[in-house]
């Protein structure tokens, strides 16, 4: 058996007085979608915060292995996680860099390689071939990832002027342009009409299908959820109350009950 | 109408080492939305360096001019990029994230340390250097033998000021420095999400801003020939003025402020009072804020409900 992608172990984290993950434990694989479903304040966004660096656990283990090596999540600054870890994200307001072009958005993405091969400054200046080369790749990786997500012909576009979906689309494909080995997306389909968050569901499976990265999804669109997720994790008050494939989730007594309340209230 | 000429020109050239210092306030406004009060102390740094590597270079035996000049350039970009360095990394990076009046104390506390340092280390007394560029062009002259001359110093500022904004405007436009920049700028962290390293992007601004400062520091000590401890209050406050005139946050409204308000201070003194200059420049900075607060090339802040 292969190590899983990623590994929670206990993952606690506190504030003051709230515990708003309460020592959940879960693995997420590689080739998989792995769907993080709950009621609202669950303690969902809170995980992916302890996962992108966001906020340091009170406790317990984040580790992720790939092919790069095994990190400990727990202990890495957020650009660390970002660039070494490769974990990226995805926000549920929108979190683009409004006041630059989309194809800038990506760039920044692979702000890394570009500033290696700029030698950080002298080569950017002088346009040394070193840093044109690369440069042409970084642009060459962008419009891959725009004409993935159908935005091609909008590459000179302010992001700020983007309709939502492609701002939802854009911050995907930015995501996917720092090259992650686990993709985190939350909520991703908010907002969308059906047609828009069908395109997504597609999107979603090729990245996991296509380009070897782990998806780790917060939805409260059960659509979306029972579609193209391959396991499920449920959260309540901080607590893993349930786990499986999604057949398995959405027969189970204590997932109806966080969703729906109990029996008795029901009848009230 | 000769008189106006001789006043333009000495406005562009003393505007141009204004606009060069005003890049450092508003850069770094930009990235981390604080007013960097020991920028014009930096400044000062540079044009004592300058000092310091000329009359070296008067003690072995001189050298060619332009190759002097560079070498003090360099010289002098380095070591003052190395001051921005290193106060950002002691006065200002244990102060992210507290609250905002914290790093502005710090940065007023950093420009009186400087101030100090310099006075202990270098003296109180005025330091002159001798001319390293002399004579220039006579463009005209009046009837009355007013002549307009354009010095080879002023060339020597207006251009090399020219020469270094298309660089660092091709730096911010284009390179990926630039970039990481202009995302910290707008999210920081969502900019660190993305992989950008927050806090060296914000350590280059301050090695980039104090760099640009020190070319002015070293223009300054070469067109005046003399520099002394407190230059860097009076040029920091004009810079900042600068910087908020033409829309703080903004490059090109940061050399745009800086050549009107040098200008301005060119001709009130030479049509009105040459003591009252500074009143001239602060009372542009009272009018900025009190009709446009988000300068010419600033956007207005849109309340957001």
């Amino acid at each position: 058996m292969t190590t899983p992608l990623l590994h929670v172990e206990q993952l606690t984290m506190k504030f003051g007085g709230l515990t708003a993950v309460d020592a959940v434990s879960f693995t997420a694989e590689r080739h998989d979608i792995t769907a993080i479903i709950g009621p609202n304040g669950a303690g969902k966004t809170t995980l992916f915060n302890c996962l992108t660096g966001f906020y340091r656990p009170t406790s317990g283990a984040l580790t992720l292995t790939h092919d790069l090596g095994e990190y400990l999540l727990e202990r890495m600054e957020g650009h660390q996680i970002a660039h070494q870890a490769r974990v990226a994200r995805t926000f549920q307001n929108i979190r683009l860099f409004e006041g630059m072009t989309v194809l800038e958005n990506l760039l920044v993405a692979q702000h890394h390689k570009l500033m290696r091969a700029s030698s950080f400054l002298i080569g950017g200046i002088f346009k040394l071939p070193s840093y044109r080369h690369a440069e042409e790749e970084a642009v060459m990786l962008a419009t891959k990832w725009l004409e993935e997500v159908g935005m091609a012909d909008k590459a000179d576009w302010l992001a700020g002027n983007l309709p939502y979906g492609d701002q939802r689309r854009l911050e995907i494909a930015r995501a996917m342009c720092t090259d992650p080995r686990m993709l985190c997306l939350d909520e991703p389909a908010a907002g969308l009409n059906p047609r828009e968050s069908a395109e997504l569901n597609q999107l979603i499976k090729n990245i996991r299908d296509q380009h070897g990265c782990g998806v780790l999804l917060i939805e409260h669109d059960m659509s979306v959820v029972m579609n193209i997720s391959d396991h499920v994790v449920v959260l309540d008050y901080g607590k893993k109350i349930a786990e499986g494939t999604a057949d398995e989730v959405r027969n189970n007594p204590d997932v109806i009950r966080a969703y729906l309340g109990d029996d008795e209230e029901e009848e009230a | 109408m000769e008189y106006f000429l001789q006043q333009l020109i000495n406005g562009l050239s003393l505007g141009s080492i204004y606009g060069l210092i005003a890049i450092g306030y508003t850069m770094v406004y930009g990235i981390i939305g604080m007013i960097n009060f020991a920028h014009g102390d930096i400044y000062m740094i540079g044009a004592f360096l300058a000092v310091i590597g000329f009359t070296a270079i008067g003690l072995v035996g001189g050298l060619w001019t332009p190759l002097a000049v560079a070498l003090v350039l360099i010289i002098a970009m380095v070591f003052t990029a190395a001051y921005g360095w290193v106060v950002e990394r002691f006065a200002y990076r244990p102060l992210r994230g507290s609250f905002r009046l914290a790093p502005l104390i710090s940065a007023i506390g950093m420009s009186i340390l400087l101030q100090n340092y310099v006075q202990l280390v270098q003296g109180a007394r005025v330091k002159p250097i001798s001319p390293v560029v002399q004579g220039g062009f006579e463009l005209m002259e009046r009837d009355d033998g007013f002549t307009v001359n354009l010095s080879y110093m002023q060339i020597i500022i207006i251009v090399l000021t020219l020469v270094l904004m298309i660089v660092f405007a091709t730096l911010i436009a284009r390179t990926a420095l630039g970039r990481s920049q202009r995302a910290c700028e707008q999210d920081k962290t969502m900019a660190a999400l993305v992989g950008i390293n927050v806090d060296r992007t914000i350590s280059l601004t301050f090695v980039i801003g104090a760099a640009l400062a020190a070319v002015a520091g070293v223009m300054v000590t070469m067109y005046y020939g003399v520099v002394d401890f407190y230059i860097g209050f009076l040029a920091g406050v004009k810079a900042f003025t600068a910087a908020v005139l033409g829309g703080i946050g903004s490059l090109p409204g940061a050399m745009i402020g800086g050549i009107l308000i040098g200008l301005i201070e060119a001709f009130w003194a030479a049509y009105f009072s040459a003591e009252y200059k500074d009143v001239a420049a602060f009372s542009i900075l009272v009018l900025a804020l009190i009709f446009r607060p988000y300068g010419i090339l600033g956007r207005p802040e849109v309340e957001k409900v």
